[in-house]
């Protein structure tokens, strides 16, 4: 029997394996930044122990920093204790770091890819529950704890058990106008979070081939959201075409060598997963969630549901209490939601796509007078790419906020919070209660549905900029 | 890690069950960098009271905790193993614990020892008759002893034998990898020279 492209992948990388125990496995790429790293780097120092390889290790600062006044020092305390402390253990265990300030800082899931360091067939880890962005190469990327960091700097191996497989098979082409984020927020309301538990998902047809790099990113970003190990797209073209040329890319003939490989990492024919999901892309909308968990979401064109409409005591209870913290009555249609805050950024949407796609809807149309408008490019690069290009002066014109590169609003640990009450629209990952700052409420929406919210101040498509004529 | 064989230390009872890790250290001593420190938020919501078992100077050299059931329940955080630790802790007897934190512990090289309900209550009875009084944990014969004459106490404890046997060992998981050098080594031998790196 053939083995499927996760398999192949992992098999790939199996340094022991032992009855009864789990794989120990070799992780070729380690993605550290400044929250989970320094009790791991406290654990070497305590037991003498050093980074076995600190040229398989990148480090850059993005959950704390600030993404105005960059250049002062960091305000609170806290998040310049651990900033400070990631660049001494950076600097005591030789490990390259991208701090604030440096022009490759950034998130550390937007930094991998656009350094050409994320590549096919690779395992990557990072002390972060989002590094299954890094999937979208075919590569396997998953979050891990302290401990395993740890683990991972002493030994560059990690204990893992082998995960089940599954396939999200997405047919069809999406509509105009309609994104990976929908895609992704579509599949998650269809599963429920918890219904990758367990697995390594593998997103397949012809939905997820026309995707570009930039769309499988968001799609495999977001398989934690449904409870998955880890997300991958097969390598094709399209992969190969994003990489080539990239600073860390092989180059020559070891470019040829990989390329050969990579071209090897699919899933045969033959190949069984353990779970199959078929989803019909044709039929997808502009979605948006409504409560406090990913898979609370509507299509945009759909009201707020009545929580006695869900079949599941447990879900109905939970619509119960997402719809008193969201401030939101069943039945009231998604569109008439009025937004306080819109935020475009993060690992989900934050890259330079996201920016293009945001500014091209804004162009020639105004804030709308009582929202604010937050841009947030994913990393120094991709600000520098943007002001290129010109769109910052789209954004500024606009009258949006054009920040600095940060993880910024996509949690509350920075100074880019919501305040109690307030609600956004926001292309991030989370809406959990107080993810984005306490009592904050937070939508989750694709970057045309952003866009278009911030123009009109409720929850919009680009289709409704056209239909009321708000052009500036 | 150090080797664990076996310990006799002062015997703290605490008398509650299902104290979950946000009461072995809320959330707000959480911010240290490094591993160790976290003694201060060591049951924190409960030290405020000056009669809580851990204020009192009989245990004040305790490095034995005698503990309800259901210990360690809640949140994933590795620091209420740490805490206990940097208090001084090397063993929590209970009569169950929850996963996570068992796992944690072993992970840390803190012993959790699963002894009987019954074992909990004649060991918290003891040590109400000697405040003070020490119990000794032998891995190696998974037993826990306490008193002497007709009244000791002394019965066994459960713990999975791979953990026991890291812990006699001093190994956690770290050590037992690195003890497969060799294999890592032909492994990075045998990668493709294209495969990236950072410097
Ligand atoms: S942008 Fe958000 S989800 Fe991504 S790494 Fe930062 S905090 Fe985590």
């Amino acid at each position: 029997m053939g083995k499927t492209l996760a398999e192949k992948v992992w098999d790939e990388h199996v340094v022991r394996t032992a009855d009864g125990e789990p794989d120990l496995l070799y992780i070729d790429l380690h993605l550290i930044h400044e929250v989970t790293s320094p009790q791991a780097f406290d654990g070497l120092r305590l037991a003498g122990r050093t980074v076995r390889r600190p040229d398989l290790t990148l480090a850059t600062e993005d959950h704390n920093v600030p993404t105005l006044d960059w250049d002062k020092p960091i305000a609170d305390p806290v998040s310049r204790t651990q900033v400070e402390t990631l660049r001494r253990n950076a600097e005591e265990f030789g490990v390259r770091l991208h701090p604030l300030g440096d022009v490759e800082q950034g998130i550390v899931h937007v930094v991998g890819p656009q350094l050409g360091l994320t590549q096919p067939g690779m395992t990557i880890v990072c002390g972060d529950s989002h590094t299954s962005t890094h999937g979208a190469f075919g590569a396997i990327a998953f979050g891990i704890g302290t401990s395993e960091v740890e683990h991972v700097l002493a030994t560059q191996t990690l204990m893992q058990a082998r995960p089940k497989t599954m396939a999200v098979t997405v047919n069809g082409s999406l509509p105009p106008g309609v994104t990976a984020k929908d895609l992704v927020l579509t599949l998650i309301t269809h599963t429920g979070t918890g219904g990758g538990q367990g697995y390594i998902v593998e997103y397949r047809g012809p939905a997820i081939e026309e995707l570009s790099m930039e769309g499988r990113m968001t799609v495999c970003n977001m398989s934690i959201e449904w409870g998955a190990k880890a997300g991958l797209v097969a390598p094709d073209q399209t992969t190969f075409d994003y990489l080539e040329g990239r600073p860390e890319a092989p180059k020559g003939a070891d470019w040829d060598a990989a390329v050969a490989h990579w071209k090897t990492l699919v899933t045969d024919d033959d190949a069984r997963f353990d779970e199959e999901i078929v989803l019909d892309a044709s039929t997808m909308t502009p979605f948006v969630t409504w409560g406090t968990n990913p898979g609370q979401g509507v299509p945009l064109g759909g009201a707020v549901p009545d929580p006695e409409s869900f079949e599941e005591q447990q879900d109905r209870v939970a619509a119960e209490k997402a719809l008193e913290y969201m401030g939101l009555e069943a039945g009231t249609p998604m569109r008439d939601i009025k937004v306080d805050t819109v935020f475009v950024g993060s690992c989900t949407n934050g890259r330079i796509e996201d920016l293009r796609l945001a500014a091209d809807i804004i162009k020639g149309h105004k804030v709308d007078k009582d929202t604010r408008l937050l841009v947030v490019p994913g990393s120094v690069r991709v600000r520098m790419q943007a002001e290129d290009e010109g769109l910052d002066v789209i954004f500024k014109e606009a009258g949006a906020e054009w920040r600095g590169a940060g993880c910024s609003m996509c949690l509350g640990m920075n100074p880019d919070q919501l305040t109690p009450g307030e609600r956004s629209a926001s292309t991030s990952n989370r809406n959990f209660e107080g993810r984005q700052g306490k009592g904050g409420r937070t939508h989750l929406v694709s970057v045309p549905v952003a866009a278009a919210t911030a123009v009109r101040g409720t929850l919009s498509s680009p289709a409704d900029l056209v239909a009321t004529g708000s052009e500036a | 890690m150090d080797k664990f064989t076996t310990h006799t230390g002062v015997a703290m009872p605490l008398k509650r069950s299902n104290v979950d890790t946000d009461q072995i250290i809320p959330a707000v001593y959480l911010k240290r960098v490094t591993r160790t420190g976290f003694e201060d938020g060591l049951f924190a919501a409960w030290r405020n009271d000056p009669d809580f078992v851990l204020n009192r100077p009989e245990y004040a050299a305790a490095s034995v905790l005698v503990a309800g059931p259901d210990f360690g329940t809640g949140s994933s955080r590795e620091h209420a193993v740490w805490a206990l630790q940097n208090y001084g802790f090397k063993v929590v007897i209970s009569s169950r614990f929850a996963d996570i934190f068992r796992g944690n512990s072993g992970k840390s090289g803190l012993l959790a020892a699963q002894v009987d309900e019954k074992v909990v209550q004649r060991l918290w009875d003891h040590l109400d008759d000697h405040p003070g009084a020490t119990v000794t944990v032998d891995l190696e014969s998974r037993t826990v002893k306490a008193g002497d004459g007709p009244d000791a106490i002394e019965d066994s404890f459960d713990i999975d034998d791979y953990t026991r046997w890291r812990l006699l060992e001093g190994l956690d998981d770290i050590g037992i990898t690195l003890g497969h050098d060799d294999v890592i080594a032909a492994f990075e031998a045998s990668r493709p020279s294209w495969k990236p790196a950072t410097l």
